[in-house]
């Protein structure tokens, strides 16, 4: 208030209530930009150089002897669509809505084509200007209708991939309980090396999803607005639970509330893991398979191990609560499935990924504590082989499975 | 399209599903096809174009065959030329009988930059010689003294090159003769017309490719002394446009320009009647191009130079500048499609067809084969 009441003041001695300081420039500015909106750049002339055309491909839905894409355009310049060709062919098309798409706008174009499972398709649009926009599609395969039963697939895949192996993860809890504090040390240490080779695996993904979707939404910069996200969230959500149990702060709740944050920074990862299960299921990118299902359930058991590792020398919560990690963990790979296989974009998986690669660098930072020794260092020879050895087995179990 | 069509159409899918075994022959028969069902409704209901109703009843998409968005169609006003008139224009120029008896012929070529619809949507910034793609069909007989007044109306150098007999300085290339002709400046190119046969005139400023992709050709043909017998005589210029100029390859290809343009149009030919056809390929950025006729056999005659046949085919590639005399007839009535054999060219733009007989014929004029010099005007030289 103290600011407040001295701007009140101007230095001609003039009382102005202090938000007006405020408001008038706010509302200068706006005036300014909608006088310049108005007169279309006064003095700047006509606009330079030649159109850009951009458009991106959002959605590809493919059924019996159609091609539907789903176009944002991405540029500065309005674009028609006049003709599109599939492999080096022109064909018939439906567009909706019809004509010229604004910038920022949409438009769904039906191509009337007689695709073959499994071949790849090269298709170019061909602006009005001359100009082509290219899309591949890597492996035609029809477009799963996202009916009950598909959404019940994608559960139980979600479940397969995510909340299962997650739980039996989670089983190691009282093999952890009996074991030397020491050990307990190496484990967490171990939990860190896991988490460290998620984050670099998404943030690879990430990188590779958004340097694809050339986008108005952005593409890469998403990755680190939602890493940024996460992470602030998760730190005031911390701070915030410090806060309330800083009264009754027992090793037990300290544990719990650990494994409160590992589980949570998991399941944003799992979210992120079940998108792109759908997405690639979505494509008919997907071999679904027992091979795939083994691998992503030998993948996650080491996250339950991650989400225990805290209460092995804190009070042992109830079955309700354990179980309730385990869910919070493993059940966003279900929704991520969902979200994947119905509604996915590329700019939608970047940012979701980047939450992911936030809350765990946040679970990461969080943990680092309990991995300290005795003389307070947390790099020391039993943690780095700990994290080492929780990195290769992450590298080695990521082998097996190819989304 | 009207209501009583559409039904017919939809009877025919409907029939046609019924008989997929023995519908295979008809080449043009859509094919039941569920996609191609829809789009084809869809179509329907977006397009009033009775004249194209035919044709888009054999060009359906889908399995049908390649097309462009149905109902859409090129703006040949708007163009200032059209296909189907370009087939059969001949510029026979403006002749003179010399003192020593022999025949002046001359024209002028005005170079130009245009605007034009290659294919339904799409523009292309031409360059052209007379305002049009190809440029004119220059015709003239062996033996006589050509004149071409060639003015550059364009923003940029241009020239023309003749494929045919002459002296280095009315070969029209940068640095010989009157070289590169400047924006605003004209020049005259005067040699003999040798030898027979089809030939083809172009730009030839650099970059070579460009000047030529972007439109600056035409057929040149030169008859022999006896002349040829009378047909129904049409030239095809094969060409293409690289419509996003990445120099590989083309988006569009084409016969005179417009994409598809002969199967909205069908050229209308009468059955048993000779007809020659003066095939030129200049297509840029693409090593072969090639005409293919279906349900029928041509006499070819490669570069029109001997009046010997070398070949009675269904099929001829040619490499660009490559060019021949194609001579038929057409023993049935019916729609027949041609295209390049090449079909990647065929399914983006370069195919159309013969309208033979039947109650759509329309009114073929037959022209004469060559002028008559008894028709020539006089002139003292």
């Amino acid at each position: 208030m103290e600011a407040a009441t001295r701007s009140s003041r101007g230095p001609e001695g003039t009382t102005v209530p202090g938000w007006v300081l405020g408001v008038v420039p706010l509302a200068l500015i706006a005036a300014a930009i909608a006088v310049f909106a108005l007169l279309d750049g006064p003095g700047l002339g006509e606009r330079n150089g030649v159109p850009v055309e951009e458009l991106a491909v959002e959605r590809t839905v493919l059924r019996p002897g159609e091609i539907e894409l789903t176009v944002r355009n991405t540029g500065p310049d309005p674009v028609s669509i006049a003709q599109v060709a599939v492999a080096d062919a022109y064909v018939n098309f439906r567009a909706e809505p019809e004509g010229e798409i604004g910038r920022l706008d949409d438009q769904v174009i039906s191509l009337d084509y007689d695709w073959q499972e499994g071949s790849p398709y090269a298709i170019f649009m061909l602006t009005s200007t001359g100009a082509t926009i290219d899309h591949e599609i890597d492996a035609a395969a029809e477009t799963p209708e996202a009916d009950a039963g598909f959404y019940g697939l994608m559960t139980l895949l979600g479940t397969y991939v995510g909340l299962i192996p997650v739980a039996l993860g989670m089983l190691f809890m009282p093999f952890l309980r009996r074991i030397d504090e020491r050990w307990v040390r190496l484990i967490m240490a171990f939990t860190v090396g896991l988490l460290a080779f998620l984050a670099l695996d998404g943030y690879l993904e990430g990188l590779e999803i958004g340097g694809e979707s050339a986008s108005a939404f952005g593409g890469v910069e998403l990755l680190f607005l939602g890493a940024a996200l996460a992470y602030l969230a998760l730190t005031g959500l911390s701070r915030w639970m410090d806060d309330r149990v800083e009264s009754a702060k027992q090793t037990g709740a300290a544990g719990y509330r650990l494994s409160l944050m590992i589980a949570t920074g998991i399941g944003l990862h799992n979210l992120g893991e079940g998108l792109a299960i759908g997405s690639a299921y979505a494509v008919g990118a997907l071999a679904l398979g027992a091979f795939l299902v083994i691998g992503f359930a030998i993948h996650n058991t080491t996250e339950g191990l991650a989400i225990v590792a805290p209460l092995a020398k804190s009070e042992r919560p109830s079955i309700g609560r354990i179980a309730l990690l385990g869910v919070i963990a493993g059940a966003p790979a279900i929704l991520g499935a969902w979200i994947g296989a119905s509604v996915y974009t590329g700019e939608l998986a970047v940012f979701l990924i980047g939450i992911g690669i936030g809350a765990i660098v946040q679970v990461i930072v969080q943990l680092l504590p309990s991995i300290r020794d005795s003389e307070g260092r947390a790099l020391h020879p039993l943690s780095i082989t700990g994290i080492v050895a929780g990195a290769v087995l992450l590298y080695l179990t990521g082998l097996l499975i190819t989304v | 399209m009207d209501e009583k069509q559409h039904k017919l159409s939809r009877r025919r899918l409907i029939a046609g599903g019924a008989t997929a075994g023995v519908a295979l022959p008809l080449v043009h028969q859509f094919v039941p096809h569920n996609g191609a069902h829809r789009a084809l409704e869809g179509a329907e209901a977006a397009t009033d174009h009775s004249e194209h109703g035919a044709a888009q009843a054999l060009h359906g998409g889908g399995n049908a065959g390649p097309t462009f968005r149905m109902g859409a169609t090129v703006d040949h006003g708007a163009n200032g030329f059209n296909p189907t008139e370009i087939l059969r224009d001949f510029d026979w120029g403006k002749t003179t009988r010399l003192a020593s008896g022999r025949v002046l012929r001359e024209w002028t070529l005005v170079a130009g930059d245009r605007e034009i619809e290659v294919a339904p949507g799409v523009k292309y910034p031409a360059w052209t010689y007379n305002g049009r793609v190809p440029g004119p069909t220059l015709r003239c007989r062996e033996g006589e003294l050509l004149r071409i007044r060639f003015v550059n109306a364009s923003e940029h150098p241009h020239t023309i090159h003749f494929h045919g007999l002459h002296p280095a300085e009315m070969d029209g290339v940068p640095g010989m003769g009157a070289g590169l002709v400047p924006s605003g400046g004209e020049t005259t190119y005067s040699f003999d017309a040798e030898p027979f046969g089809v030939h083809l005139y172009h730009c030839h400023a650099g970059p070579l490719a460009e000047h030529i992709a972007r439109g600056l050709y035409g057929a040149f043909i030169v008859d022999p002394k006896q002349g040829r017998a009378d047909a129904d005589e049409q030239v095809m210029v094969m060409n293409g446009f690289n419509t996003n100029f990445d120099a590989e390859g083309n988006q569009v290809y084409a016969v005179n320009t417009v994409a598809f343009h002969y199967v909205n149009e069908p050229i209308a030919v009468e059955r048993a009647t000779p007809v020659r056809i003066y095939l030129v390929n200049v297509l840029e950025y693409d090593p072969i191009n090639s005409f293919h006729i279906h349900a029928n056999f041509f006499d070819y005659y490669p570069t029109g130079t001997r009046l010997e046949p070398s070949e009675f085919t269904d099929t001829v590639v040619q490499g660009q500048a490559q060019r021949g005399i194609l001579e038929l007839e057409f023993p049935y009535d019916g729609d027949y499609m041609f295209h390049a054999h090449k079909t990647e060219f065929a399914e983006l733009g370069w195919m159309g067809l013969f309208r033979v007989g039947g109650d759509n014929l329309q009114d073929a004029s037959k022209k004469a084969a060559y002028c008559d010099v008894a028709e020539l005007e006089e002139r003292p030289a």
